[in-house]
Order: structure tokens, then C-alpha cells, then sequence
């Protein structure tokens, strides 16, 4: 990329990751009217059928201050919760259910009084629910990260998919807290957090330390995640529809596929203990 | 109330996580899995230099309540102020799944959780931040079965990924001690400045997120004396109402409907939230 170019790209009017990867995968297909700025829904094309992607974007003018750069606030919560529930709707007599694509580039979400006092809680929960319903209900739901999927933010917006997709790259972070916040709550320097980050992986904040705790489904590569290539949009299209087989083919619509990775022992461990003492204990 | 009321009072608040889950299981009746004694401990702390617990921090007892089968997951504030590493995640969505498993095969068994917690525990940063997602999906699942009760006592209160938890459920009790919030007071303050939010402005505080707050707006289903035999009744009652007519997190027209009518240019007090959500948010 030139100079020029990247220069141009950092400007104030650059679109989000979120917003370039939703317009490139949803290619010809216009937003469906309705939704306010930061919450983009299209049905577009997935592998020959249709599917909805679904990406929430910074809007410098959303009416509620704390969430103008992206994050997921009172709105954009609900928002998400009808963009599934209505897909989940339309849908409900018909035994095909049609897959949703859930494109993840959330900083947080909304910090703020006015958040706390409407219950953002239970915005997020709007929308953590709807896509947990949908993909109970069948619909197959895919989470790709393509950029920060942080917190609350990714709590709502995609972390209930089946399968979950990221794009390897300095600049796709999964986390629970931002690095300030996370050092005052524990009472240690940002120093300390990223020198312990570095030897404790679910700590860590690079996506390689993520992939290693078996969250994500595939981890892909691409040339240019900031402006994607043709060939870039292959890869993540190919990966897309690899992923659609995948849950096609597994009866489970749960979580469990998650399970099993080697930074993440004691979670199956606990499962199977669980199992076993609670037959044990039935009546 | 008066002396003889405050003597004659069990308090809920004072009891730790186990002995909140038994009482309100039918005397007798309970049983722990993974119990202090098989020593689960997080794998993580000890790593950091920090103590662990041979609980990890949360209780899993099942037994009856009012004779039917019950399983109550009770989190303990008292240990790193409640908040959720992998061990204690997997124990309460582990759980969650085995009792909607139990309902698929014809055992109705139904779940509370006892939400005392600052949502997800930081040194295990990703690990608490997918169980919690798992979480999630559990009560969603379980709620299409049985009625899944939270309660908030305090003093910790619920915040983070479980506040999202407690909003998901079909039910959620709590006092006048208990705060339900998504972002902790300090993170707000860190975050957004202190003219935001002061974190040290304790009657601020309750007053948009305390458990008299969250009632009057309608944010929560029933608000309780701290007394334990009085918190029994009410879960008594609300597993007799049976599931509700549609889920709170559901309620995605109320919702927006209701956040139209709010002007996001002024700063929000807590009588303008009453006054705009004591509406309702049924569609």
C-alpha cells in the first residue's frame, strides 16, 4: 500500500473495518432500510443462498454520545435482537432457516450514565438472546472477527455464533477488559498486565494467545485486512461456506464444539465431573 | 421495621454462597457437586501469585425446592469479588446444560442463580469471558423448559457479562442492597471521566443501578426484603407462575419504543428513566 494511500485511510471519514469487510461480503446487496447508522443489516449471498450479515459501525451522529465510535450501546443492542428476531420470524415455518453472518469489529460497549441507567445490560442481553434463540431454532450463525471483539461489545454481537472465524492480524484483539481499565480493576501497572499477559494466555490480547484456548473455529490469512483484496474476500468467502457445511453437518446446535483445547482443560474437565456426580444425585 | 421484625429477620446478605443455596432448597434436600473437597481449583491464579479457592468461587446444589427438582448455582461475592475464571464459569454453565438435558429427557428440573459478581474474572480474562458466553446460551436454552430465576442480593451486585446472565433470565429478584449494572462504577470513570460517573458517589450510584432503581423502571421482576424466608417465598411464587408470557430480553419493540422517547442530549436522572419505563416494554 503506498504512503498516499494509507495516509487517505486514516482520515476522519476512513470506514471501519467492520463497515469495509460488511460491504465487500455483501457486495451489490443495499442495507435494509430501517436500521439507524451503526447497525448495518444486509441479506445478501452466501456460497448460492441467502444469509444475513449483520455488523455494527462507528456514526459520528448516533444521538447517544457514548457510543459514536463503534460501540454497542442501548440502541445498537436492540437493533442487533430485532435484525435476528425478525430473521427468526420470517423463517419460522420453514424448515430451512437461513444463516446469519455476524461481522465483528466492536471496540466495547457504550460506557456512560445515560447506558447504565436505561439498561444497557439488558440491550446486550436483547441481543445476546436473539442470536443464542436463532441458533438454537437452527439458523446457522457465524461470528467473523475481523477487528476488535471486545467485552460486552462481543458478548452481544456475535459470541453465541457456532462457529467462530478471525482474521490473524495485530489489529483483531478479543478481550474481556481494555488494557487501562483491566490494570486499575486488578491494581497493577498496564506494565505488569502486558508482562503477565505474555506467559498467561487467556490474559493475552493478541490473537494467536486467543486461537490457542480453542474458541475459534479457523484463524485465516489475509494480504490487506484493512482494504481486502479479491483475493482476500476468496479466502474469508471460502471459509465462510467451509464453516456453513460444518454446522450443516453437526447435529449439536450447542457451544460444545469449543471444547477441548489444551488451554482450556479444566472447562471439560469440570463438565465431566459435573456429569457424572449429577446422575449420581438424581432422585 | 421495627426492632422485633429486624430480630426476628434472617438475613440473605450476611449468608455465604452455600448456605444461600440451601435455603431456599427444602431442608435436607441438597446436595453439592464439585463440592470444596474435590478441590477443582483455577489453574490460573496460582500462576499469577494469587490464593486460590478450593470452590473456585461458586456452589452447585441441587435438591428440591417445594419438592420439585431445583439446581442452585450460587456465586460467591466474599472470594476476588465474585467474578467468574474458568472453573467457576464451566460449574454454572455446565450445570445450566445438564438441567436442560434433564428436562429433554422428561426430569423438570428448573435452575436459580444466585448472582453475586463483578462478571469476568480479569487474570483469567478470555476464559471467564467464553464460559460466560456459554452462560448465556445455557439459560437460553433452559428457559424454554422451566422458568431460570436470578437473584441479586448484594452486596457485590452483578455486573460484566453476567449482568447480561441476570437479564437473560425468566425471573430476576432483588433488595434494596443490590446494584445490577453492565459496566462496574470504576470502569465507567476510567473510561468516560469523572463528570461521567463518579465510582465514589455511592448514593449516585444506587440511585440509577440499586435494586429500588431497577424495580421501579421495571428492569427487574420482584424486589424483596433481605430476609432468606422471604426470598424463598418469592421463588416459590414465581416458579408457581411458570414461565413468563415472553421474556424480558424479548421484549425488543417495548424497548425501542421506549428509547425514542428519550431525549439522548441531556444527561438521564433516575425519575426521567422511572417516568419513561414505567410504560412497559410488552409490544
Amino acid at each position: 500500500m503506498s504512503a498516499a494511500m494509507s495516509s487517505a485511510m486514516s482520515s476522519a471519514n476512513k470506514q471501519s473495518r467492520g463497515a469495509v469487510w460488511f460491504s465487500r461480503l455483501t457486495g451489490e446487496a443495499t442495507p435494509i432500510a430501517g436500521y439507524p447508522a451503526s447497525v448495518l443489516v444486509a441479506d445478501a449471498d452466501l456460497a448460492g443462498k441467502r444469509a444475513r450479515y449483520i455488523a455494527v459501525v462507528p456514526d459520528p451522529d448516533n444521538r447517544f454520545p457514548r457510543a459514536r465510535d463503534g460501540e454497542v450501546g442501548l440502541v445498537e443492542g436492540w437493533q442487533l435482537a430485532r435484525a435476528v428476531q425478525e430473521l427468526m420470524a420470517a423463517d419460522r415455518g420453514s424448515k430451512t432457516k437461513t444463516p446469519i453472518v455476524a461481522v465483528i469489529d466492536v471496540t466495547s460497549q457504550a460506557y456512560g450514565r445515560r447506558e447504565e441507567g436505561f439498561g444497557i445490560h439488558q440491550a446486550l442481553a436483547g441481543a445476546a438472546g436473539a442470536y443464542a434463540e436463532a441458533r438454537l431454532a437452527g439458523h446457522p450463525v457465524i461470528g467473523l472477527i475481523v477487528g476488535k471483539a471486545m467485552s460486552g461489545a462481543f458478548l452481544a454481537h456475535g459470541y453465541q455464533a457456532n462457529r467462530l472465524i478471525a482474521i490473524r492480524d495485530p489489529e483483531v484483539m478479543v478481550h474481556a477488559m481494555g488494557k487501562a481499565s483491566a490494570a486499575r480493576i486488578t491494581m497493577r501497572s498496564v506494565d505488569a498486565l502486558e508482562s503477565l499477559a505474555s506467559t498467561i494466555p487467556p490474559m493475552a490480547y493478541d490473537i494467536e494467545s486467543y486461537a490457542s484456548l480453542g474458541l475459534l473455529w479457523r484463524c485465516l490469512q489475509v494480504a490487506q485486512p484493512d482494504a481486502p483484496s479479491a483475493a482476500d474476500i476468496d479466502t474469508v468467502e471460502s471459509s465462510l461456506h467451509a464453516a456453513l457445511e460444518d454446522i450443516l453437518a453437526d447435529n449439536s446446535r450447542d457451544l460444545t464444539s469449543r471444547l477441548g483445547a489444551e488451554h482450556r482443560q479444566a472447562s471439560s474437565k469440570v463438565r465431566d465431573m459435573l456429569r457424572i456426580q449429577w446422575r449420581a444425585s438424581q432422585p | 421495621m421495627n426492632t422485633e421484625q429486624l430480630l426476628q429477620r434472617d438475613s440473605f446478605i450476611e449468608l455465604n454462597a452455600r448456605s444461600r443455596a440451601s435455603a431456599l432448597l427444602d431442608a435436607g434436600s441438597m446436595r453439592e457437586l464439585i463440592g470444596p473437597f474435590d478441590r477443582v481449583t483455577s489453574p490460573w491464579l496460582a500462576l499469577q501469585g494469587v490464593v486460590t479457592q478450593s470452590d473456585d468461587g461458586v456452589v452447585v446444589a441441587k435438591g428440591t425446592c417445594d419438592g420439585q427438582p431445583t439446581v442452585v448455582l450460587a456465586i460467591e461475592g466474599a472470594f476476588q469479588g465474585g467474578s467468574l475464571g474458568e472453573v467457576g464459569g464451566a460449574k454454572i454453565a455446565g450445570a445450566l446444560e445438564l438441567a436442560a438435558q434433564d428436562n429433554r429427557d422428561g426430569v423438570p428440573t428448573r435452575a436459580v442463580i444466585l448472582f453475586e459478581t463483578g462478571g469476568v474474572r480479569l487474570q483469567e480474562a478470555n476464559l471467564g469471558l467464553a464460559a460466560i458466553a456459554e452462560i448465556h446460551s445455557a439459560i437460553v436454552d433452559l428457559r424454554r423448559y422451566q422458568p431460570v430465576i436470578g437473584i441479586t442480593a448484594g452486596t457485590v451486585g452483578c455486573f460484566g457479562g453476567m449482568s447480561i446472565a441476570a437479564a437473560l433470565c425468566s425471573y430476576l429478584i432483588v433488595t434494596r442492597e443490590a446494584r445490577l449494572g453492565l459496566n462496574g462504577p470504576a470502569v465507567i470513570e476510567q473510561e468516560a471521566g469523572i463528570a461521567e460517573y463518579d465510582s465514589r458517589d455511592k448514593p449516585f450510584i444506587w440511585s440509577f443501578t440499586g435494586g429500588e432503581q431497577r424495580y421501579r423502571s421495571g428492569l427487574v421482576d420482584a424486589y424483596v426484603e433481605d430476609d432468606a424466608m422471604q426470598i424463598r417465598n418469592m421463588v416459590c411464587e414465581l416458579f408457581q407462575r411458570g414461565m413468563p408470557e415472553q421474556n424480558r430480553s424479548d421484549m425488543v419493540q417495548g424497548f425501542l419504543a421506549r428509547l425514542i422517547e428519550v431525549d439522548a442530549s441531556i444527561q438521564a436522572t433516575p425519575e426521567l428513566i422511572r417516568t419513561i419505563y414505567q410504560k412497559g416494554f410488552a409490544s
